[in-house]
């Protein structure tokens, strides 16, 4: 699945209700589900506020590919950037003292994998992967949609 | 997301419906400090019983009034977690700075 969309806030939700529609199919507990529209919500948001600066006018792609045993999810813009990933994604690193740098956190948490390409001027690009069960034994199993 | 928000005892009780993102946080955050200025309020409750969803965003507004409301000696505390928020709320560390009580009316109780 891929989705474009402009850098406006409203469109957050979109994003992450559409990476949970598209893994509607797999036998995912709440708490997962959750776990993955919080991920995808935080780098949208990155997306927005830092990589655009809150520009609405910026373009953000989402892109989600589901295989066996994981989903991978790609979320990349074409905005300022940065020339150290690795440092935004310690914990309290932020510039808005609202914005508390919980981001990165919640997306190295609630992901099994995060990673993050950027350059000064060239955008940004986060890809996550999160694991999933084994959908050969997805047909009446006994998961139970807790929560 | 909606809010209602009432003012009792001198404690401003904000309840939260829907979702608490970005959007929510941009389009609200001036209106829970607007009321609390002109009410004349001590204290926020949060009440997130009618919450759907949370992430940063929603979290930094929590923290931010919490800020506020703190350095001026009041106090914040939530309420009516829905169990699936428990495990962001601890991640996030809120739930160490901000105590978490049951229902509005415990949390009443506490910050009188």
């Amino acid at each position: 699945m891929r989705l474009e969309f402009l850098s406006l806030p409203e469109n957050v939700g979109l994003a992450r209700v559409a990476v949970a529609a598209f893994v509607a199919g797999r036998d995912l507990q709440v708490n997962e589900l959750e776990e993955i529209k919080v991920a995808v919500s935080e780098a949208v948001t990155n997306s927005i506020i830092h990589g655009y600066k809150e520009r609405s006018d910026g373009v953000i792609s989402v892109t989600a590919s589901l295989y066996d045993r994981f989903l991978e999810v790609v979320v990349e813009d074409q905005g300022k950037g940065m020339s150290d990933p690795n440092q935004v994604m310690k914990p309290g690193v932020g510039t808005d003292p609202e914005r508390v740098g919980l981001g990165f956190m919640f997306m190295k948490s609630f992901m099994d994998e995060v990673d993050v390409w950027s350059e000064p001027g060239q955008g940004t690009k986060v890809k996550m992967v999160k694991l999933l069960p084994d959908k050969t034994n997805t047909p009446g199993n006994s998961r139970e949609n807790g929560g | 997301m909606s809010l209602e928000i009432e003012k009792r005892d001198n404690a401003l009780i904000v309840r939260v419906y829907g979702e608490f993102d970005l959007r929510a946080a941009e389009f609200h955050r001036h209106d829970i400090d607007e009321k609390f200025r002109t009410q004349g309020a001590k204290h926020i409750i949060f009440n997130l019983g009618g919450l759907t969803f949370i992430d940063s965003s929603g979290l930094g507004v929590i923290l931010g009034r919490y800020r506020k409301v703190t350095e001026n000696g009041g106090r914040v505390a939530i309420t009516n977690v829905p169990p699936r928020f428990n495990r962001i709320l601890e991640l996030s560390g809120v739930n160490r700075l901000i105590p978490v009580y049951d229902d509005e009316a415990e949390a009443l109780r506490e910050l009188a």
